[in-house]
């Protein structure tokens, strides 16, 4: 049968359940088995944010003698379901992207053979393959809202449907979407409906994790010491405008300071104005002290939808007055558009590696590797991507040089429970030699990175001439693990006298200094203050 | 609980003339520091309690090092920790430290 | 930062003390030097605090002089052991003898210390017998609610027992935390986790409202030192007549809210149909006097 041929038998067996596109939530794994052929490779729609979960339970509740074998390609492997079909035999192989919390159970089924890993990939990558070689035949995505004829609205969580329908509709595969609700007339159009085949109107809303949320009140004086010696050393010294933030509390200290700290050393308007980003609530002080031109968003964040509609001027809003994300424009943005990624990471070798897999986590990796490593593809100039270049000097014609995009590590040099962050080898190299990898999962890899920034100081890798001086600047910093104790003392000392190792006092910060009195917003309360009422945080975060 | 010690000479007795200072709360990943005037001028002595067994050498570094920036002679430091990181341990000396020397 | 804005719910027991007496006036009573620890933890194998997680002593409030007490909420929850709760029952003897203008209790604690469980339940009772012979001796007892850990379990009963109490709107009051009462009555009863329904729960407006707190004051020093000191001035004789007039206006209160399945519905019929977790302190403050919210009794 020719795929053409698939399609109409796959719709002609969806309709005797539907009415219409129309298909009650009790009947989604009726209809999941009526159009599932064993074998097929299926995208379940869910990343870091929202999920389409509802599809998800119905995938579960198939009998495996009708649906199995299945090629799951999704990005984001999150909800227990996402594995259970791995565990009752309806699907086979994975390809996928990130995997938050259940990243210590893929590592298990792994070590026990009960999944089949293609790769762990990046997010735009895994998005490329849609169009390549791991095109969906089946997609189960998720929006707010459809009406009859099956138009989809996403709502500020737009993500990866666009992306994921694209690749199905256009290449013979049928598309189901889960909503929220069916209505008469959907606010604004964000997938037209005769890319959709199938609609189920979900019993409960969706799940969208607050992934993006940073409570002000957990930020520590030591991550906001590492925020100064950010700002000051990187962001003022290279005058980055383009950005992208990695999620953790160290990039939120660094939001929470642009308008106190940053403000003092004269940075507004010359640093930090234009973001791929998602809409972090801990950059609102910055937007509300105007510091930032414009944000494009990867998702949203649930309760800054009544913020972003009030500031158009900043983010991508609709005609409707909702914003418009989406995964595969943003990651490209930080990929291409952006000087410098920030983000943290749980280990780091002597060369420079990062990873956020151990060998009990499998974690996958979202978009850090994208926004964390230098396109060869990218012409344009900027002077952050000259400025990189030239300390990474080399004897080349200066007009034939590559630009460098900044690539930066933000770690404390022990996570919790005294793990320290610098190691001899990541674990996800000994995962791979036992598990019979091809490749490590690398996250961000040592050529990438350009700076580490440390508690004790920030490690310029630019400037390192060769594998020992690299070896020494990281060691540098690596403050009392056995790394760092492992130093050699004169060399650090020469290090820092080049400025390639610089300390904060070298910075002229005294560590005293690095108060909580620095941060604009000190509590999640001020936070929807500052937002003026607007930002409405999950009751979990919530002291009020 | 590990219970640890160190002692250092000093090429200087620590500034100020407060006798004692408290600094920090025992909490999870956080320690408190009280230092009192009470050895001779050219001696510190650090004792340390933590629930984490298996840092000595760490505690010793940081102790030195601190020893070693801050020069505090005079000073028993008093450290009742609760599983706080290296560079937490050494803000809080310092902290504490500057409290001694009449800062606030 | 000055240190009468500074956040009380994130300072510490010191500084709170620091930021609220006037400068250079506290004397601590046994002070960490002193190391008065606890006899228990270390069989635990738990660290110790050199104060025992409470600080105790003597300074003046606008000029008057006052005893403080003020808990760390941030060791072991400011939870009561036996040396921490023997120091604010010896603060409170000692103010039934010297009568200072009022003792202040910075309240910031789950309860009773599981490890030394026995000695921290012990203290309670001695705690709340004290607060009455200092009130009955004419000195007001004065309690500051607004740190992290609020004020439950013995020390939600003491808070009873003050002539006055001031909350912030992160401070809450009660007895069962919200864990607990998840605990023996269930998610379906309590979720402990739904932070919204623990403060308008427990959290200071709610008592404010219901007269579970006496005044409602910003996060802030020197809020919280104005409204303690109104509090001190207008703290009741403790006599039969204000303990009659306290247990009819507590047993109104059961009759006319006990039905009430969410605090919400206690506002309305307050006839409070603001969003209450919403509004900030000045707003708050004009809905409290409305209603005639800010009352005497105790």
């Amino acid at each position: 049968m020719s795929a053409a041929d698939i399609l109409t038998a796959r719709r002609e067996a969806g309709a005797k359940i539907a009415s219409g596109k129309m298909v009650a939530a009790g009947d989604a794994t009726r209809l999941l088995e009526a159009v599932l052929r064993p074998g097929d490779r299926v995208c379940i729609e869910g990343d870091n944010q929202k999920q389409a979960d509802c599809l998800a339970r119905a995938l579960a509740g198939c009998d495996p003698d009708r649906v199995n074998g299945l090629h799951m390609v999704q990005s984001g492997v999150v909800l227990p379901e996402h594995l259970d079909i791995f565990e009752i035999g309806i699907a086979e192989r994975l390809d996928y992207s990130y995997s938050g919390p259940q990243g210590a159970r893929i590592a298990r089924m792994m070590g026990q053979g009960a999944l089949k890993v293609g790769a762990v990939h990046t997010y735009l990558e895994l998005f490329a393959r849609y169009f390549v070689d791991l095109t969906p035949q089946v997609a189960l995505v998720v929006a707010v809202s459809a009406d009859r004829d099956g138009n989809l609205y996403t709502g500020p969580n737009t993500e990866d449907t666009p992306t994921v329908v694209e690749a199905t509709a256009f290449k013979q595969g049928l598309v189901i979407a889960q909503v929220n609700e069916v209505v008469d007339r959907v606010p604004r159009v964000d997938i037209p409906g005769d890319w959709v085949d199938f609609i189920v109107e979900a019993d409960r809303p969706f799940h969208v994790e607050p992934l993006f949320t940073r409570d002000p009140g957990a930020v520590t004086e030591t991550q906001i010491l590492m925020a100064m010696m950010a700002l000051k050393g990187i962001y003022a010294e290279y005058g980055v405008r383009r950005l992208n933030h990695g999620i953790g509390f160290g990039t939120a200290a660094i939001e929470l300071i642009l308008p106190t700290y940053g403000e003092r050393l004269g940075l507004k308007g010359k640093v930090a104005t234009h973001w791929a980003l998602n809409p972090h609530p801990s950059l609102i002080p910055a937007i509300e002290a105007g510091w930032v031109e414009q944000v494009h968003c990867f998702g949203s964040e649930v309760g800054m939808e009544g913020y972003l509609a009030a500031r158009p001027d900043i983010f991508f809003i609709g005609p409707d007055g909702s914003l418009r994300s989406n995964r595969a424009f943003c990651q490209t943005a930080g990929l291409y558009a952006c000087d410098m990624f920030i983000g943290s990471t749980l280990q780091i070798d002597l060369a420079g590696n990062s990873s956020t897999v151990t060998t009990s986590r499998v974690a996958g990796f979202g978009g850090a590797p994208n926004m964390g490593s230098d396109p060869h593809g990218r012409r344009h100039p900027s002077e952050p991507w000259l400025k990189g270049a030239a300390e990474a000097g080399g004897a080349t014609d200066p007009l034939l040089r590559r630009g460098r995009k900044l690539v930066v590590q933000l770690v404390e040099t022990f996570g919790d429970k005294m793990v320290p962050t610098f190691v001899e080898e990541l674990d996800a190299v000994r995962l791979a030699r036992e598990t019979g990898l091809d490749l490590a999962p690398v996250m961000i890899y040592g050529d990438d990175v350009t700076h580490i920034v440390t508690e004790e100081g920030i490690a310029n890798l630019l400037l390192c001439r060769d594998a020992e001086e690299r070896e020494q600047a990281i060691r540098g910093v690596a403050g009392y693990t056995e790394i760092g104790r492992g130093r050699d003392r004169g060399m650090v000392a020469k290090l820092r006298e080049r400025g390639v190792i610089r300390r904060p006092e070298d910075l002229e910060i005294d560590p005293l200094d690095a108060t909580r009195s620095l941060l604009a917003a000190r509590s999640m309360r001020d936070l929807v203050r500052m937002s003026g009422g607007l930002y409405d945080p999950p009751a979990r975060f919530r002291n009020w | 609980m590990e219970r640890l010690s160190y002692g250092h000479d000093t090429d200087a007795p620590l500034g100020g003339d407060r006798a004692d200072a408290i600094h920090g709360v025992v909490a999870s990943g956080n320690l408190e520091v009280l230092m009192e005037r009470v050895l001779p001028a050219g001696r510190c002595e650090v004792e340390i309690a933590t629930p984490l067994s298996g840092y000595e050498e760490v505690w010793a570094a940081v102790v030195s090092d601190f020893v070693e920036r801050v020069q505090p002679g005079g000073v028993r430091v008093s450290i009742n920790d609760g599983g706080a990181q290296p560079d937490t341990v050494m803000l809080r000396l310092l902290q504490a430290a500057r409290l001694m020397e009449g800062g606030r | 930062m000055s240190r009468d804005a500074a956040s009380w719910y994130e300072s510490t027991a010191r500084a709170r003390i620091g930021d609220l007496l006037d400068d250079g006036a506290f004397t601590e009573f046994l002070p960490p030097g002193e190391r008065a620890t606890s006899p228990h933890l270390a069989l635990f194998d738990l660290p110790e605090a050199f104060d025992d997680g409470i600080v105790v002593g003597r300074g003046r409030l606008d000029g008057r002089d006052v005893f403080v007490a003020a808990q760390e909420g941030r060791f072991m929850g400011g939870a009561f052991g036996e040396v921490h709760g023997a120091k604010l029952v010896g603060l409170l003897r000692a103010a039934f003898e010297i009568r200072p203008a009022a003792v202040l209790i910075l309240f910031d604690t789950g309860g009773v210390r599981l490890q030394e469980a026995n000695a921290g339940e012990t203290a309670i009772a001695e705690i709340m017998r004290a607060i009455c012979e200092a009130r009955i001796a004419g000195v007001p007892v004065i309690g500051v609610v607004g740190g992290r850990a609020g004020a439950f379990g013995g020390g939600g009963l003491i808070a009873g027992t003050c002539s006055g109490l001031v909350a912030t709107e992160q401070g809450r009051i009660g007895v069962s935390g919200p864990e607990v009462i998840e605990t023996n009555h269930g998610v379906e009863e309590f979720d402990a986790r739904d932070r919204a329904l623990v403060w308008r729960t427990t959290g200071g407006k709610h008592r404010a409202l219901t007269g579970g707190a006496d005044a409602f004051a910003e996060d802030a020093a020197a809020e919280l030192r104005s409204a303690a000191l109104g509090l001190m001035d207008a703290a009741a004789p403790f006599d039969a007549g204000t303990l009659r007039a306290e247990h009819d206006r507590l047993a109104g209160r059961l009759e006319r809210f006990g039905s009430a399945q969410d605090a919400p519905e206690i506002w309305r019929d307050l006839g409070v149909t603001e969003d209450v977790p919403a509004l900030d302190t000045a707003e708050f403050g004009a809905v409290l006097d409305r209603i005639g919210g800010r009352h005497g009794a105790r």
